[in-house]
């Protein structure tokens, strides 16, 4: 593979033991592609993971890679396509960067996420250090394993505030032998009729994105298969790849990043009242430019969330919580980073 | 087996008779039992080895009740036992002697099938298949079906976060479960995630997925509710060496297959099987793969030749295909029962449960036979190839004198042969209170003390499902025999007693 092959890991560990013993706060950073969704700088110390990079582990008949956490998502993709294979969760390449650590701190996931599964869905194991300057491993290379809690999951969407990820082992899938994209123009309501019944239907769907009065659907699998369920599906036949990956890199026109936007999960068939914007993942994921303060009301009336994907994104994923589960989040925090280092901004602190 | 439970602390006669009391306040007539002859029932799950009559038993009808339970047994420090149907292979739900077996099988309502949302809710004792069939009107199924699913129960399939055939290709327990209701010894309720895909904050949604029980106590459960594949095709292939089978589990998957299921069965497997339900396994093979397919048509037809060929490539001498579903039944029917048929052809036997990475497995095959000669024991493997995930069936005779000891010894010695390539010690049983030990082999002080940081932010008295899963690093200290693991020297400056 191209790219980086350093182990950096001595140094990271030296340097948690060093802030833990000075209590010196570490904004944990790869290549910086999602700081746009971090607070502004607080006076904590940069600690790169960039530096800790290259590929550990990888045989395609096992389905799995294990790579140093500052590995470019780039780099892995791209040896991943040489053996017919991909990320199952399709991370988002904001700005075509982006490292492993990153994507699974960050848990975002890419067009296929309803059948493919979630970023957390591909992790099988991790290793990090904790707030204690410890390196710890969970979890595995392997799919079925339960031993122990699973912490490695739950560093998945936590922004690094557990601790600092220096390798992960994820799964892999087979890239599909055919992909075909149906372009088919209808308004807003009837558009997330037709991707509900789809997703009810045994049919190869792995992706639907309806925006600005057209929805795309993404078939894969045999070609054999992709052409009847495409031919089924009806619309017109539209070079896909492309889209799709400006749809999860935030390239569409209506994702330009002077708006403000939010991110809003939903139970799939939620109210079409919703349904501006984009909306994809079968309709559980939507995008709104809205004003504040926002859809997270509206959405939080239909069963769902939301949030303005900004500087206060990764706040708000990790701390506007509901008050019991925010107990237990900071006493997980406590004892993962007693004395909160990880990207102080993030989680609260405040006694129980 | 050593007894891990360290109860004794939470002793109080007093205390006890108090929270009796409260408990049958609490809870409708018949909903708690004392009696001797009621308990016994409750006194171990699917790990019979183990057995452990509890102080009582309690079975509350609804969630209020189960809050009621919590809440008495926290004023009272009794230690909580959370259990399913008891159908767990790992000792979970194994009693402890001073403490309440809290039984969630009268939870067993199916709240709603989501029909616009693909999703169901329902209660934790509901059964695993039970699901399936309620949905099964609409088009629509839960995928995990770990081979108990007729009885376990959804709650104690997230407790273990369950596996099964299909996990190769529909995932865990973990992947297709959306949201949980919980009540937490403090009595505060989570409501974590829902009927969306994703939710804010920490992934509490994979914490408590496999927790067995240890961090609350789950009161609903929201499940990924997926469309019925319209077709489905089961191959059998008949190899005349572990090897070339298990060459061909990696081929099948290196050609960019995920078959639905795909299963290994070497020869004592395929005798005990035959002999018991005569499927029609070819009895000259010295392991067979069973391997499904599902999805649309074109899928399958596309899949069914290439496993036909990568089989027919690796040598398979005998290579069937079941189209309709009594075929396939008949296919699968000496898999399914391939347990109870090695219990007939041995006295006792004992179920092993690791993983290890795919390309190991047929040295690790290769590794148990030798292993299983140097003891003096069968072992038949009869297991999901396709994850990699071994069961390894001991057989021995308990009736003679230290058969069982020895079993268990190379018990651990197999699990520790799955760590040392890569593997783990368990992939879908749990740890219960059977592989403590070989924890110890698997984790580092620093981690096994992570877990136990991670046990006190939900549970800071150690009262609900105690003892379980987590050794102590006292315990860890006084397993001999094991091997360094990542270069690391385990517990070489930890204190002695």
């Amino acid at each position: 593979m191209a790219g980086l092959d350093r182990d950096d890991s001595e140094r990271l560990v030296e340097a948690v033991r060093d802030a833990y013993a000075r209590n010196q706060p570490l904004a944990i950073v790869g290549s910086g592609s999602k700081s746009f969704l971090m607070p502004a700088d607080d006076g904590a110390r940069l600690l790169s993971v960039a530096e800790h990079a290259g590929v550990l582990e990888y045989r395609p008949d096992e389905l799995v890679v294990t790579a140093r956490a500052g590995t470019p998502l780039k780099d892995l993709q791209q040896l991943l396509s040489q053996h017919r294979q991909m990320l199952p969760f399709e991370p988002p390449l904001f700005g075509g960067g982006g490292t492993l650590g990153g994507a699974l701190a960050a848990g975002l996931s890419g067009p296929g996420r309803p059948w493919r599964g979630s970023a957390r869905d591909a992790l099988l194991g991790v290793e990090l250090i904790n707030g204690r300057g410890e390196r710890l491993r969970f979890g595995g290379k392997v799919l079925k394993n339960v031993a122990g809690y699973d912490l490695s999951r739950l560093q998945v969407g936590a922004f690094g505030t557990l601790g600092v990820l220096l390798a992960a082992s994820v799964r892999v899938v087979p890239a599909p032998q055919a992909e075909r994209t149906c372009l088919l123009d209808m308004p807003a309501a009837p558009a997330l009729q037709t991707v509900r019944a789809l997703c009810a239907r045994p049919v190869p769907l792995t992706a639907t994105c309806f925006a600005e009065g057209s929805l795309r659907l993404r078939f894969s699998g045999s070609e054999a298969a992709v052409l009847s369920a495409s031919r089924d599906a009806g619309g017109e036949l539209v070079d896909g790849d492309r889209y799709w990956q400006d749809l999860r890199d935030h390239r569409l026109p209506v994702m330009r990043p002077d708006v403000p936007l939010w991110r809003v999960s939903l139970p799939p068939g939620a109210d079409p009242a919703l349904q501006d914007g984009v909306v994809e993942w079968g309709g559980a994921l939507r995008w709104l430019v809205a004003v504040d303060p926002g859809p997270g009301e509206l959405a939080a009336g239909l069963g769902g969330w939301a949030a303005r994907f900004g500087a206060g994104y990764a706040r708000a994923v990790c701390d506007a919580l509901p008050p019991p589960q925010m107990k237990y989040q900071r006493r997980l925090k406590r004892n993962f980073d007693p004395e909160n280092l990880f990207n102080p901004g993030l989680v609260g602190t405040d006694a129980d | 087996m050593k007894d891990a439970v360290f109860h004794g602390v939470y002793s109080s006669t007093m205390n006890h008779a108090s929270a009796l009391r409260q408990l049958r306040a609490a809870l409708p007539e018949g909903a708690v039992l004392t009696d001797r002859h009621q308990l016994k029932p409750y006194e171990t799950d699917g790990l019979t080895a183990l057995r452990q009559m509890p102080w009582a038993v309690a079975l509350p009808q609804t969630e209020a009740e189960v809050r009621e339970v919590l809440r008495i047994c926290a004023e009272h420090e009794v230690p909580l036992v959370p259990r399913g149907a008891g159908t767990g292979l790992s000792g979970g739900a194994r009693p402890v002697s001073d403490g309440l077996v809290l039984g969630v099988s009268r939870l067993d309502r199916i709240l709603e099938i989501d029909v616009e949302n693909g999703v169901a809710r329902v209660e934790p004792g509901v059964r695993n298949l039970a699901i399936s069939e309620a949905a099964s009107a609409y088009g629509l199924y839960y995928a995990p079906d770990p081979s108990s699913q007729i009885a376990c129960s959804i709650g104690g399939n997230v407790a273990e976060n369950s596996g099964g055939v299909h996990c190769l290709k529909y995932g865990l327990t973990v992947h297709n479960v959306l949201g949980l209701k919980v009540l937490t010894v403090e009595g505060d309720e989570l409501q974590i995630g829902g009927k969306r895909l994703d939710s804010p904050g920490y992934d509490l949604l994979a914490l408590m997925s496999g927790s067995e029980g240890m961090l609350a106590v789950i009161t609903e459960i929201t499940v990924r509710l997926l469309p019925i594949p319209p077709e489905k095709r089961v191959l059998l292939g008949a190899f005349r060496t572990v090897a070339a089978a298990a060459e061909a589990v990696n081929q099948v998957i290196s050609e960019g297959l995920v078959p639905a299921g795909l299963e290994m069965m070497d020869r004592l497997a395929i005798e005990a099987a035959e002999d018991f339900v005569h499927a029609g396994y070819p009895r000259e093979a010295e392991a067979i793969l069973l391997c499904e397919v599902d999805g649309v048509t074109e899928e399958v037809d596309n899949d069914v030749d290439l496993v036909r060929r990568v089989f027919e490539t690796l040598g398979a001498f005998d290579v069937r295909i079941a189209t309709d579903p009594a075929e396939q039944a008949n296919l699968w029917k000496g898999r399914k029962a391939a347990f109870p048929a090695v219990g007939r052809i041995s006295p006792d036997y004992y179920c092993m449960d690791g993983t290890i990475p795919r390309y190991e497995l047929a040295r690790v095959l290769a590794e148990i036979a030798s292993l299983a000669t140097e003891f003096g024991l069968r072992v038949a493997n009869v297991f999901h190839a396709g994850d990699g995930n071994l069961h390894p069936l001991i057989l021995y005779d308990a009736g003679r004198e230290g058969e069982l000891a020895k079993a268990e010894a190379l018990g651990g010695k197999i699990l520790e042969l799955c760590v040392e390539v890569g593997g783990t010690v368990t992939g879908e049983h749990g740890v219960g209170v059977e592989k403590l030990d070989q924890m110890c082999a698997q984790f580092s002080p620093e981690e096994l003390a992570q877990f136990f940081g991670v046990k006190a932010c939900f549970d800071p008295g150690q009262t609900l499902n105690p003892g379980k899963a987590i050794p102590t690093l006292a315990r860890c200290s006084e397993v001999g025999g094991m091997h360094v693991h990542g270069g690391r020297l385990p517990y070489g400056n930890l204190e002695r007693f």
